[in-house]
């Protein structure tokens, strides 16, 4: 089973314009698609009499301040056991509405990785069953890991700037 | 009735479920932590219980969180390693060597045989550590002390082979981009060996203790199982999924740093209870025992490390007469050496299961984005599932035998 | 067996006859309080696998009257915090604070715990003493089970000499005031 197998099953049923970014990256397919398309296309890559993509690895957020209308980003990574194949998928949102679908539906480990994703970037995920903060405090007003940021303690008196030359 | 007649009745509370009773239908609630005896690391459930019996649960974590993944974009690649160590403390070896390879995947590095073979040693060390721990932990908890106390001298005399390599116990910080820091030392060979000679005989007390004992079966079996369907849907892996039967081992379907060319089995169970999981640990630890010999008899000569002059830090004594080495180390130590520009996916088979390490790299001396998949995390929400209908210390032996590690759950 | 360089303790002062010893209460009490810690194990992370590795009967932290455990805080001597605290799990290390009886005395064990270690985060809380009164600090990351024992050994010399009355007297009600402990 070949990358390009993949790519031309997806572009097949979901369209050219569906499917774009298409790399590779040590042997893994990445590629990006919409949102729109995220449910979809795990459903289909789910229930595929060959690929089979039916173990989700992980689920990532991201942030990218300077890509205007596509800052906050969710990376999928599928595997197919039975065939040993990888996959990346990746879908962006703007960072005024960071809206995704939840597959919580299909996979009942998405539960967690979503909740990790909406505690450290604030990207929501529409249907989650129970989309609150997981690691960090509930009180914390913030999404830590956007990249505007700092990792110290804002409030901290003993460690600032000045003592340290910065 | 009257209160008086309610409280001197001995028949109040017997049974619940009489009609007129004064407790039919009542639900407590438990709280389970954070600070607990039996949880090892904190987290929190909070148990619905009917009586006995758990009807419900809710888990809070994050009671140690402490950012990794915010670090890690803050910190030179070689300095996110000592963050590695602290996911997993039982078995901080296969993170670090997890987390160099995934730089070395970036990078472009090839790492030569001998280094390969060392690594694959001190990971299959780190995983008896993680799963002597479990197993024994396991039994304390079920009132076996003894156990524990047998296997634990192996975990110290492995801290011993630990401190020949790297220096430390626990938070190894071990290998660099490349291969190994050091070469294996005479005693440190020496002590492996004995290792082999030795444990052998101590793991087999401990199961005879354990294994076939009655009280532990009865505790064990039958006890917080997942049907492979489920656990596959949970995103199980490692021996938890192994236990469940699917036979997904990282080390077997993907394998890296030379783990093809050694002859090992992969333990898989039938129910998925406790008892399999102890036993699928424990039968990985033969076979973790086994990949050694076979590690240690076909070491293969050469250097312990690449030649990646760009990465991997010149010896000291090069550094005082060479000009080259001199400004490779300034370069290196000082951060001004810049990463090419990428995505990289690695997993290692922890102690747990699929660690899997996501960098993305902008170019820059730190990576841009860093996320550490950890198993502990992923199977940890499949608890509620597996307590539901049974009884509180169902609910621990369960937790246990799930070998969740309170620093791989936060990171 | 006989072992020449065993040493026996030192005695407190006092006067000796046929079949009594007699000394003042305070050495007495310190004694027995010094040699009969019982620990409450608040392991958080890695130190707190130290801290089994100093449970188990190599370093075996029985030796110095440690061996039972305490999990209820009532009942607990010593509070052993090993790992990192949270601000999460802040006010759960208060809590158990507040509910041991006096005198009670608090180990920090672990970088992280005396000061944050190396997680300088928006998380973590900076070392404990920011919420609780330490008697001793261990540092390490982690430390060896012999600097846990160290470590250990000196809350039992505090232990040993301390007035039986300065859980009483101003200063230490104004410390715990200082925390906001009534």
């Amino acid at each position: 089973m070949e990358n390009q197998q993949i790519t031309d099953a997806l572009v097949a049923q979901f369209g050219a314009d569906a499917v774009y970014g298409v790399t590779e990256s040590h042997g893994i397919l990445q590629f990006t698609t919409g949102v729109e398309n995220i449910v979809p296309m795990f459903h289909f890559l789910y229930a595929h009499p060959v690929f089979k993509f039916q173990f989700l690895t992980d689920l990532a957020g991201i942030h990218f301040p300077d890509a205007k209308g596509q800052e906050l980003g969710v990376i999928y990574h599928l595997h197919s056991l039975e065939n040993n194949v990888r996959l990346m998928m990746k879908a962006y949102a703007p960072i005024e509405a960071p809206h995704f679908p939840t597959i919580t539906g299909l996979f009942a480990t998405a539960n967690w990785m979503e909740r990790e994703a909406f505690d450290f970037y604030g990207i929501i995920f529409d249907g989650h069953p129970n989309l609150t903060r997981i690691l960090n405090m509930d009180e914390m007003d913030y999404h830590p890991m956007r990249k505007e940021y700092p990792l110290e303690d804002a409030t901290r008196h003993d460690k600032i700037d000045e003592l340290f030359g910065r | 009735m009257s209160e008086v007649a309610l409280v001197n009745n001995p028949n109040v509370g017997l049974d619940k479920t009489q009609k007129g009773g004064p407790y039919v239908n009542e639900l407590s609630t438990l709280n389970l932590g954070p600070t607990h005896p039996a949880t090892h690391g904190i987290f929190q459930n909070i148990l619905t219980m009917d009586g006995e019996t758990i009807v419900d649960s809710e888990q809070t974590v994050g009671y140690i969180h402490r950012a990794f993944e915010k670090i890690a974009e803050r910190r030179p690649f070689y300095q996110i390693t000592t963050l590695t160590d602290r996911m997993n403390y039982c078995s901080a070896p296969i993170n670090n060597m997890g987390w160099h390879m995934t730089v070395e995947k970036l990078l472009g590095i090839e790492v030569p045989k001998r280094a390969q073979y060392m690594r694959v040693i001190m990971m299959e060390l780190a995983r008896l550590t993680d799963h002597i721990v479990c197993n024994s932990i396991l039994a304390v908890d079920t009132g076996a002390l003894t156990g524990f106390l047998y296997v634990y001298q192996w975990r110290e005399f492995i801290y011993e082979i630990y401190e020949e390599m790297c220096g430390a116990r626990l938070t190894t910080n071990m290998g660099r981009f490349g291969g190994m820091e050091r070469d294996f030392t005479p005693v440190a060979i020496e002590k492996i060996k004995k290792l082999l000679k030795e444990l052998p005989a101590a793991l087999k007390e401990f199961e005879g203790m354990v294994m076939r004992n009655r009280i532990f079966m009865d505790r064990t079996q039958n006890v917080g199982g997942i049907s492979a369907e489920r656990a596959l849907n949970y995103g199980f892996t490692g021996p938890n999924l192994r236990a469940a039967g699917v036979d997904y081992d990282v080390r077997a379907l993907n394998p890296y740093s030379s783990y093809e060319d050694f002859e090992f089995d992969v333990p898989v169970g039938t129910k998925g209870d406790t008892y399999d999981r102890f036993l699928v640990r424990e039968e990985e630890m033969w076979q973790s025992l086994r990949i050694i010999q076979q590690a240690i008899d076909n070491l293969p000569e050469g250097p312990y490390h690449a030649d990646a002059p760009h990465y991997y830090l010149p010896p000291k004594q090069e550094v005082y007469k060479n000009m080259e080495a001199l400004i490779y180390h300034f370069k290196i130590v000082m951060g001004e050496i810049d990463a090419p520009v990428g995505e990289v996916y690695h997993s290692v088979e922890g102690g747990n299961g699929e660690l899997g390490f996501y960098l993305v790299s902008d170019g820059g001396r730190t990576p841009y984005r860093l996320k550490f998949r950890r198993p502990g995390y992923i199977y940890y929400q499949a608890f509620p599932e597996m307590i539901k209908g049974t009884s509180l210390s169902d609910a621990i032996v369960t937790m246990s035998s799930m070998n969740v590690i309170a620093g791989e759950l936060d990171t | 067996m006989s072992n020449s360089t065993v040493n026996v303790a030192e005695a407190p002062p006092g006067i000796e006859g046929a079949g009594f010893f007699a000394t003042s209460l305070d050495n007495l009490v310190g004694l027995a309080r010094a040699n009969s810690l019982w620990p409450l194990p608040f392991a958080t992370s890695c130190c707190g696998i130290e801290f089994m590795s100093t449970m188990a009967s190599h370093y075996d932290i029985g030796r110095f009257g440690a061996e039972r455990l305490s999990f209820s805080a009532r009942q607990a001597d010593v509070l052993m915090v090993m790992g990192t605290i949270s601000k999460k799990m802040a006010p759960v290390v208060k809590q158990v604070y507040l509910q041991m009886a006096e005198p009670r005395w608090v180990l920090s064990v672990g970088a992280c715990a005396c000061s944050g270690g190396i997680f300088d985060t928006y998380s973590v809380l900076q070392g404990i003493d920011r919420i609780i009164p330490v008697d001793v600090y261990v540092p390490g990351c982690p430390p060896r089970p012999e600097q846990i024992l160290d470590g250990f050994m000196q809350i039992q010399e505090l232990a040993k000499n301390e007035s039986t009355r300065r859980r009483n007297e101003p200063e230490y009600k104004a410390l715990l005031a200082s925390y906001g402990i009534e």
